[in-house]
């Protein structure tokens, strides 16, 4: 297009051509606007209305009674949301490493050939199809002190032995992570495997043929070579720690105290059971606020860098 | 052809039974076993009259059920009626228009008369309107204390907080819990609201949860309320239940010396065949401060289009607040009838204790009464922090101060 010099043949040139771009896949385009409806109203639309109302007072019915920053000055002044925070950079930080880790450790011990692959594929894929209701239930019940994992050790003989998590406001979170960790990294697992299944076979002879060791092989060019594969699951991990709610509610109800609050709690109950939606609009916001400094940096870098490479 | 048939059958027999009753969905959140057992005397009552009771219970307590009862009546799918807990929980679905009128029902009925203490009408009462009827009458401020645990121990059971206070290291030397406290910060709030009426007295209780007056609850009377907080968190250390209910139980079987919770743990006592004076005492006003907050519960009806659903609706209201069904309700349920002129002669000791001092006229605003849902829930997350961490006294005082200085 740049090499046309004249601007009304470009215009022309375009014109002419536009028609055909616009109305090529036609019926794909038609089936696709319910969809792009949605996505303008639903997420767009919703989202700017709650950035909206997160500047005013609204209790339980919303109000246009603005009042600036009213709602974000009273939410980093409580205790309970600045916990919230740090409870899930914790978190977040502790199940982000693990979980690729673990996730990867299995995957390649699983692609060395190794009998029952797929037996044992499925037992690590089983946690993920439960929910984080069931799987939050089912460790309380393990790191209950009186009927679960301490209760057993100490019933081997073992009188002094204590893991209490749940109870123990210091390292209740790493309850949850265990939980968390348990069920997420089977997915992962699965995904890293597809991934090292993608790697040509020849890479690996060739690599044999240089006499790199297995696990210098791994780290050196399987993993760079797995960069897309890798990110997938950044973004799925990321966004599951984001939205960690109901784990929490069903593991440990944010206790001891307030020791395991996250913040999507914090919203729901301050929209909910505190009835005051300007608060837990103004936290909602923060959270958004939140991905969209990681996710905008991010973006930049992976798509913009592409187009001028 | 079948399919429709058989859906053109069921049709027919769902308005056919329709039309003889009217079925009212009524959502509450009363799960335990006492609690159950009471609200199925409201049920009987109302399929007695030829209805039909849909029994719509919202596991977890009042903070879990709130919520789903408000979205639903938001959302335009309204039950027939509900319960909440009269005060301003719904100030502003009132306001908006989403709840039924019950004036000419109460005129009827002759409310302003009959209701004792007024107040808790006023707390149904808008503008003139009259929003709810009041069941029941609940009190937090309520000390239970084991029998078993005390004999156990070789201890007299105590009669007020301070022995109570006192016996707590050789009921610790027995082995036993001094303080069952579930986990959860409402319940925490409630215990620091009973010690708060029991340590600081009535007139700074007022200043700071009706008057909301920060400087008092900077002061040196609540110094003193959050020190006793600060002990009473030491002798709950060892307790760690979730549910009320499950606190109650410790009590019950003489694993724990006593609880701080409201006249609803006397349910859970019945139900377990416990008697008063024999297994268990209770002490109103914690034994200080013979005064009782007058909290409970209100039964709210959400507007609805069907005028055959809405003269049902008032035919509910009428019946809940009749004399025969408060009497076998509050009897089941442990709390004080809202009515002053019936005969309550076969309650308990404790419910006896508790209409004694009601007729006395000890009586005081609940904290939902005089706060809104957002400050009690700001208060309740200040708690559940206090009781389960080593935070100071003073420092938890210093935030409750904030917390009711911006209150409003």
């Amino acid at each position: 297009m740049s090499v046309v010099d004249d601007p009304a043949t470009a215009s022309v040139a375009s014109g002419a051509k536009r028609p055909s771009r616009l109305f090529k896949n036609l019926s794909a385009k038609i089936a696709s606007i319910p969809m792009i409806l949605t996505a303008l109203c639903v997420f767009v639309g919703g989202t700017t209305w709650t950035v909206v109302y997160s500047f005013t007072n609204s209790r339980m019915l919303p109000r246009e009674n603005f009042v600036g920053l009213d709602q974000y000055e009273r939410l980093w002044g409580t205790d309970r949301w600045i916990i919230s925070i740090k409870n899930l950079a914790v978190y977040g930080v502790c199940s982000m490493i693990l979980t690729l880790l673990i996730g990867f450790t299995l995957a390649a011990c699983l692609d060395r050939k190794i009998r029952f692959e797929s037996a044992f594929r499925t037992i690590f894929l089983y946690p993920f199809a439960l929910s984080f209701v069931v799987t939050g239930l089912a460790w309380q019940w393990i790191l209950n002190p009186d009927f679960g994992i301490q209760n057993v050790v100490r019933s081997w003989g073992w009188e002094s032995f204590a893991f209490d998590p749940l109870n123990n406001p210091d390292i209740v979170m790493f309850g949850l992570l265990i939980a968390g960790i348990w069920q997420g990294s089977g997915l992962i697992m699965c995904i890293m495997l597809a991934g090292l299944r993608g790697i040509d076979d020849d890479i690996w002879k060739a690599a044999k043929v240089d006499g790199i060791g297995t696990i210098k092989t791994y780290i050196v060019v399987i993993i760079p070579m797995m960069r897309p594969v890798f990110i997938t699951s950044l973004v799925l991990i990321a966004s599951g720690i984001i939205k960690l709610y109901d784990l929490v509610v069903a593991q440990t109800g944010g206790g001891p105290g307030l020791s395991s609050e996250v913040p999507a709690k914090y919203v729901i109950e301050y929209m909910f059971r505190a009835q005051n939606l300007g608060q837990g609009f103004a936290a909602s916001t923060m959270m958004l606020c939140s991905v969209v400094v990681i996710l905008i940096p991010w973006a930049y870098l992976e798509f913009g860098g592409k187009k001028r490479g | 052809m079948k399919l429709s048939t058989k859906l053109m059958a069921a049709t027919a027999i769902v308005s056919a039974s329709a039309a003889s009753a009217v079925e009212l969905e009524v959502t509450h959140w009363w799960t335990s076993g006492g609690e159950a057992a009471a609200v199925a005397k409201f049920a009987e009552a109302w399929n007695a009259t030829g209805n039909t009771w849909v029994d719509g219970a919202i596991a977890g307590s009042g903070g879990t059920a709130r919520p789903i009862i408000i979205s639903r009546i938001l959302g335009g799918d309204p039950m027939a009626a509900t319960q909440l807990n009269h005060g301003r929980q719904a100030e502003e679905l009132i306001e908006a228009g989403l709840m039924l009128d019950l004036t000419d029902v109460a005129e009827a009925g002759n409310w302003r008369e009959i209701v004792n203490p007024p107040s808790l009408l006023d707390s149904c009462t808008l503008d003139g309107r009259i929003y709810c009827v009041p069941v029941n009458i609940h009190s937090a401020q309520w000390l239970w204390l084991s029998h078993d645990a005390y004999e156990a121990a070789g201890l007299d059971v105590p009669t007020d907080w301070n022995e109570f206070v006192a016996s707590a290291p050789a009921l610790e030397a027995a082995g036993t819990i001094p303080l069952a406290m579930g986990q959860q910060g409402w319940q925490q709030n409630l215990a620091f609201g009973a010690i708060t009426i029991a340590v600081a007295g009535l007139d700074d209780w007022r200043e700071v949860t009706v008057n909301k007056n920060a400087d008092v609850a900077r002061g040196e009377s609540y110094a003193a309320v959050f020190q006793a907080a600060a002990d009473a968190r030491e002798l709950a250390r060892n307790s760690n239940v979730q549910d009320w209910n499950q606190a109650t139980n410790l009590v019950i079987t003489g694993q724990a010396g006593a609880q701080l919770m409201g006249d609803w743990a006397q349910g859970e006592f019945s139900v377990a065949g416990a008697v008063e004076g024999q297994d268990y005492s209770c002490l109103p006003g914690l034994g200080l401060n013979e005064i009782l907050d007058t909290g409970g519960d209100a039964f709210y009806f959400p507007v609805n289009d069907d005028p055959e659903i809405t003269a049902a609706q008032k035919e509910l209201a009428a019946l809940l607040i009749s004399p025969e069904v408060q009497v076998s309700f509050n009897l089941a349920k442990g709390s004080l009838p809202v009515r002053g002129d019936i005969d309550m002669s076969t309650a308990n000791g404790c419910m006896q204790k508790g209409l004694g001092i009601l007729a006395d006229g000890g009586i005081l605003p609940s904290g939902d009464q005089s706060l809104s849902a957002d400050t009690q829930t700001q208060i309740e997350d200040l708690m559940a922090q206090f009781w389960s961490s080593d935070m100071p006294a003073d420092e938890a005082q210093a935030k409750y101060a904030d917390i009711i200085a911006s209150a409003d």
